[in-house]
C-alpha cells in the first residue's frame, strides 16, 4: 500500500533535538517507491539521525513521518509492525553475536512473523546463497570478516521481506577491500527496484546507483536531485564547498 | 579434646548444621535470584516511580548491616503465623523470615549485578533487534538476556559464595545452622577452637564446591560463543 504518486515514505517538518542540539531542524521529503535515495553530507549534519526518525529508533521530537499512508508517530500506529516493513542496515553491523548465521537471518521472521521455522531456513538458504555467504550459515559472526557481517546483515533485513531498505553508512567500518562487495550487494537490490535509503559517503555509489540525491547540512536538505544534477551542476555554494573537498581530497 | 576427638564425638552436630546452613544458602540464593531479576528489571524501567522504588531498595538493603535487616524482618514478619514445625531439625517459624531477610538482602546486589551484565551488552543489538520488529520483551528476552547472562554470571557466582557465608549470621536468631551446632560443640567440649577450625573448613568446601559449579556451567555457556 502507498500513498497518492506512489509515495511510500514522507516526513512532513521533521525535528530532532537532543537536549539543547537541535539535529533535524525541519525535514520535508518525498521518497516514492522504487527510488534508491542516497543522503549525502558533512559528519554531524543529521542525515544518520534522519535516517534513524524513519523507523523511530530516535524518536523525533516534532513533524510528522507518513509510512504507507499511516503516521507512524502517531500513538496508534503499530510501531513493530511498521518496522518489519522498513528494513535497516547498521553501521557497525549489529549481528546477534549469541547466534549463528542462519539463525541472526530466521529469527525475526520466526519470532515476528511466527513464520515456519522450515520455511524461513529455506527463504534464509535462498537469500545466503545470493550474496555467496551459503556456506557461512552454520558459523558465528565472530568468525566472520566485516563484508561478510554486512551482507548478512543485508540479507537478515531482507528476510522480513520489508517495502523499503534503510543503510546507514553501511560501508563505513569496512577495511577499504570490502567496500565493494558490500556496495555490490546494494547495487543488485537497486536493480531489482527495491525502495531505498541510504546514509554513505561512498560518492561513486551515489553517482552510479541512486536515483536521488539528498545533500543535507546542520540539519536541513539543502539540495535533492538527481545524481547528475548534484554532483555535476551543484546549486547550493554549500554543496559546492563540500563536494570539492569528498572529490578532490588530494 | 583435639580435634580428631570432638569429629569422632560431635561430627554429627557439625553435618546436621552444615545441612540446615546448605538448605538455607540454596533456597537463599533462588529466592534472592529471583527477586533480584524482578528489582533489576524494575531499575532498567522507564517509569520514575518504578525506577525510584528499585533505586531506593538497593540503596537501603545495601546500606544497612544485614545482621540488622535480619532483626527488623524477623520482628516486622512477626504477624505472619509461621508454621510451628521443624523440618530436617531446622525450626520454620525461625528459619523462614531469615530466609526471606537473605533474600531480601542478596537481591539487592543480584539486582545490581544484572542491571550492569544487561547494560554492558552493545545497544546496537537491541536496535537491531527492534529494527526487525521485535517486541521490548522479545528483544529482551531473545537477544539482549543470553548475551547478559555471560556478563552476569561470574560475579553472581562470586554473590553466591558470598551468601553461604553470610548464611552464618542466622544463629543469632536461634536457627540451627553449622555455627549455632559449632556453638553446641563448643559448650559441651570448652575447646572452642579446634571446633572454629572444623567449622572454617566445612565452609571453604561448601564454597570450593558451588564455585566449581558456577565454573562448570560458565565453560558450557562459553561453548556456544565461539
Amino acid at each position: 500500500m502507498t500513498g497518492e504518486n506512489g509515495v511510500l515514505i514522507e516526513t512532513k517538518g521533521l525535528k530532532k533535538s537532543f537536549g539543547e542540539l537541535e539535529v533535524l531542524k525541519g525535514i520535508d521529503v518525498q521518497i516514492k517507491k522504487g527510488e534508491v535515495v542516497v543522503i549525502i553530507g558533512p559528519s554531524g549534519s543529521g542525515k544518520s539521525t534522519f535516517l534513524r526518525c524513519l523507523n523511530r529508533l530516535e524518536e523525533p521530537s516534532g513533524g510528522q513521518i507518513i509510512f504507507e499512508g499511516e503516521d507512524i508517530c502517531s500513538s496508534s500506529a503499530n510501531i513493530n509492525l511498521l518496522r518489519q516493513k522498513m528494513g535497516m542496515v547498521f553501521q557497525q553491523f549489529n549481528l546477534f553475536n549469541h547466534l549463528n548465521i542462519l539463525e541472526n537471518i530466521t529469527i525475526g521472521p520466526r519470532l515476528v512473523k511466527k513464520a515456519d521455522e522450515k520455511i524461513s531456513a529455506e527463504n534464509a538458504m535462498k537469500l545466503l546463497d545470493r550474496v555467496g555467504l551459503a556456506d557461512k550459515a552454520q558459523e558465528y559472526p565472530s568468525r566472520l570478516s566485516g563484508g561478510q557481517k554486512q551482507r548478512i546483515a543485508i540479507v537478515r533485513a531482507l528476510a522480513m521481506e520489508p517495502d523499503v531498505m534503510l543503510f546507514d553508512e553501511p560501508t563505513s567500518a569496512l577495511d577499504p577491500e570490502m567496500v565493494g562487495e558490500v556496495l555490490g550487494v546494494m547495487k543488485d537490490l537497486a536493480e531489482e527496484g527495491r525502495t531505498m535509503v541510504v546514509v554513505t559517503h561512498e560518492m561513486g555509489f551515489a553517482q552510479k546507483v541512486g536515483t536521488r540525491v539528498l545533500f543535507m547540512d546542520e540539519g536541513q536538505i539543502l539540495e535533492d536531485g538527481t545524481p547528475d544534477q548534484i554532483f555535476n551542476h551543484p546549486q547550493n555554494p554549500r554543496t559546492k564547498d563540500f563536494l570539492s573537498k569528498v572529490l578532490n581530497c588530494i | 579434646m583435639g580435634i580428631w576427638e570432638i569429629l569422632a564425638q560431635y561430627y554429627q552436630y557439625f553435618l546436621r548444621g552444615t545441612r540446615t546452613t546448605i538448605l538455607i544458602s540454596l533456597i537463599t540464593v533462588f529466592f534472592g535470584f529471583l527477586l533480584g531479576c524482578v528489582i533489576a528489571l524494575l531499575r532498567l524501567s522507564k517509569n520514575r516511580l518504578l525506577n525510584g522504588f528499585a533505586g531506593l531498595y538497593i540503596t537501603v538493603l545495601r546500606g544497612t548491616p544485614l545482621l540488622v535487616q535480619l532483626y527488623i524482618v524477623y520482628y516486622q514478619l512477626d504477624f505472619i503465623p509461621f508454621p510451628k514445625m521443624t523440618v530436617l531439625d531446622v525450626a520454620l517459624d525461625r528459619a523462614l523470615p531469615c530466609a526471606i531477610a537473605l533474600s531480601m538482602n542478596s537481591a539487592a546486589y543480584i539486582a545490581e549485578i544484572i542491571r550492569a551484565g544487561i547494560q554492558a551488552v552493545d545497544i546496537g543489538q537491541s536496535e537491531a533487534a527492534r529494527s526487525v520488529g521485535m517486541t521490548g520483551a522479545q528483544t529482551m528476552l531473545h537477544i539482549v538476556m543470553p548475551q547478559a547472562i555471560k556478563n552476569i554470571l561470574p560475579a553472581i557466582g562470586n554473590e553466591f559464595v558470598t551468601m553461604i557465608k553470610e548464611t552464618s549470621i542466622i544463629q543469632y536468631l536461634g536457627v540451627s545452622d553449622l555455627m549455632y551446632n559449632n556453638g553446641i560443640v563448643v559448650s559441651a567440649t570448652y575447646n572452642p577452637l579446634p571446633c572454629y577450625y572444623i567449622s572454617a573448613i566445612i565452609y571453604l568446601i561448601l564454597n570450593l564446591v558451588a564455585g566449581k559449579g558456577v565454573n562448570i556451567f560458565e565453560r558450557r555457556l562459553k561453548r556456544s560463543d565461539r
